[in-house]
């Protein structure tokens, strides 16, 4: 039997606990999966049929595009920069690392368990939207192949950067409550909830640097009406470059964290857990 | 268990006196964090099959030691073998050899005590061999550990000493040839003191597994350990078994009995002369006989004092000089 193959498939089997254990906690079930598909879909039901000027695209159906691509963000993000961080606080790291080829085993565990998550969560907001909220609907075959490799793309150029996070956070509770802010600043100047030519030239180009404009366009692109593209940058999609530009923020993320995280999984003992625990019992957790 | 696949059981290689293969060899190992200098030249051998307990004082570096042999910490400078491998360069297969008792605190909440056993034990199946099969049966280490009634529960659910014993269940599934409890003990009732106590001597003497732990516990030290290692200002000062050590202190026993309703108090380097004249003095009247040798925990006290007067190093050289 190869050690690395069966650790991959304990992998696997631990990635579906996981995933599975996630809805029999009341708190992940509502903040993970519930909170942001509740908000969005009752504001694109109440925002309704209105019409975006000179688009027939409703404002209920860019409030889901918005919703949709806040919530990737969210989980790839912050979601990934917790449960590491947290992981790491504990010592579900650390037993990790004094098992045999256990970090393997845990990289494809945590892959597997924020992916099925992810899934369920956008699926979350997909389905109720489309049957709710008027002029919502998936763009046909094309549409929903677009919307999947989008996915995918921004699951594997945002898990890398939230687990860099996850693994520099000395705190990982403080720490994620004060990622929302450089996030949904972020998310705020990428054209996800308003276009993004109400911006300044400098901040329009600032924010296609990072992937999140770019999710942002590859989900419009696949969940909103032909004509609606008009209120882009370039008035097209630039699918190719969106899926540029998420692969190569993969790629290099992919690459930089497997260092971080190899230097953090190093540094990680016994007496480093022991601290961790002490500090957090005094904060009272 | 059959025997006959064990060729080197400790028993038998005590009886037939064949030299027992080190499994742990540390030699002048040193550890400083910036300025301060934590290990400053530690050395250690233990034999397969031997229980070592090292002692100290908070703060002397016991913690440091085990996590540098663990391989989890990287030494400044000394010479470290564990199983035949440098523990900073230790492989996959090196790792599934060892055992490491760690302490859990929230981590797999969620997961039921079995589940989890047996996710970790699926690790160590490629390393199995014929004189060692790995991992250990998952409902046979439950009733080894005493949580077989307790198997279906989510390990939030437990109590403290619940969840110790699930952590060294997981630091044993690999059935590994070492392992290391840091303070395994801390939180236990005199109960489950007990039961840990008989376990790690199972682990010794059926399976072959070397042990090296830490605590504060002197009492608890005597009872496990075959030798007793005390770690002071980061260097060895005592090294020896608990008899051997003990001696080394005060020749003084204390003999208590009580007669005529009163209770006496006697010391003396001659404590079978003293009971044989009490004997002859007051003859069936001598109730409640008592004779103690001075206990380990005079040894260590008695060490780190002479350690914290700055005294060490004269002082082990001269618990050295005892022993040999």
């Amino acid at each position: 039997m190869n050690a690395r193959v069966n650790a991959v498939r304990a992998g696997l089997s631990r990635g579906w606990t996981e995933f599975r254990l996630s809805f029999t906690n009341a708190q992940e079930l509502f903040s993970g999966y519930l909170l942001m598909p509740a908000v969005f879909v009752v504001l694109a039901v109440i925002l309704g049929g209105e019409r975006m000027a000179g688009t027939d695209t409703s404002a209920g159906a860019t409030t889901m595009a918005m919703g949709i691509t806040m919530h990737m963000a969210i989980l790839g993000l912050m979601t990934v920069a917790q449960v590491l961080g947290t992981e790491r606080e504990d010592g579900t790291l650390l037993r990790a690392r004094a098992t045999p080829h256990g970090m393997l085993g845990y990289g494809v565990a945590k892959t597997g368990h924020v992916l099925g998550m992810s899934v369920v969560a956008v699926l979350l907001m997909l389905v109720p939207g489309t049957l709710l909220v008027d002029g919502f609907a998936l763009r046909g075959l094309t549409g929903a192949l677009t919307l999947l490799w989008v996915f995918l793309l921004a699951m594997l150029a945002l898990a890398p950067i939230g687990a860099i996070l996850g693994a520099t956070l000395s705190n990982p509770r403080t720490g994620v409550g004060l990622l929302v802010i450089p996030v949904m600043g972020l998310v705020g100047i990428s054209g996800v909830m308003f276009p993004i030519t109400f911006m300044p030239g400098w901040v329009q180009s600032l924010a296609q640097v990072f992937p999140v404009y770019w999710i942002g366009l590859g989900v419009r692109a696949s969940l909103l009406p032909a004509d609606h593209v008009a209120l882009e940058l370039t008035g097209t999609w630039q699918l190719p470059q969106v899926a540029g530009v998420l692969t190569l923020w993969a790629v290099v993320g992919f690459a930089v964290a497997q260092w971080v995280l190899r230097r953090m999984a190093r540094r990680e003992s016994g007496s480093r857990v022991q601290a961790a625990r002490e500090r957090a019992m005094k904060r009272a957790y | 268990m059959s025997t006959d696949v064990q060729p080197t059981s400790r028993a038998r290689a005590q009886a037939s006196g064949s030299p027992q293969e080190a499994v742990l060899r540390v030699r002048d190992l040193r550890m400083s964090y910036g300025a301060t200098e934590v290990l400053r030249g530690v050395d250690l051998t233990a034999r397969r099959g031997e229980v070592i307990a090292l002692l100290g004082p908070n703060g002397a570096g016991k913690t440091t030691t085990i996590e540098i042999l663990e391989g989890f910490r990287r030494r400044s400078s000394g010479e470290v073998e564990v199983l035949g491998h440098d523990p900073e360069r230790g492989d996959e297969a090196w790792r599934s050899r060892i055992g490491v008792v760690l302490q859990s605190w929230r981590d797999h909440g969620a997961w039921r005590v079995h589940e989890l056993i047996q996710h970790f034990g699926r690790f160590h199946a490629p390393f199995s061999a014929p004189w060692r099969v790995r991992p250990h049966d998952t409902d046979a280490l439950l009733e080894t550990v005493g949580l077989t009634e307790h198997a279906h529960k989510r390990l939030r659910a437990l109590s403290g000493g619940q969840r110790r014993r699930v952590d060294v269940a997981l630091g044993i599934v690999g059935r590994p040839e070492l392992l290391f409890l840091d303070e395994p003990t801390a939180g236990f009732d005199p109960v489950a003191r007990r039961e840990f106590h008989d376990l790690v001597h199972r682990l010794a003497d059926e399976d072959d597994t070397t042990i090296l732990l830490t605590t504060h516990d002197l009492d608890e030290a005597e009872k496990l350990a075959d030798r007793i290692l005390i770690l002071a200002g980061g260097v060895i000062v005592a090294d020896g078994s608990a008899d051997q050590l003990s001696s080394l202190v005060a020749r003084e026993s204390e003999v208590t009995w009580s007669a005529g309703g009163r209770r006496h108090v006697h010391s003396t380097s001659a404590p079978a002369r003293h009971v044989a004249e009490l004997y002859a003095e007051h003859g069936e009247d001598v109730t409640d006989l008592r004779v103690t040798r001075p206990s380990l925990e005079d040894v260590y006290m008695a060490m780190v004092r002479r350690y914290e007067s700055g005294d060490a190093e004269s002082a082990a050289a001269e618990f050295v000089r005892g022993i040999r």
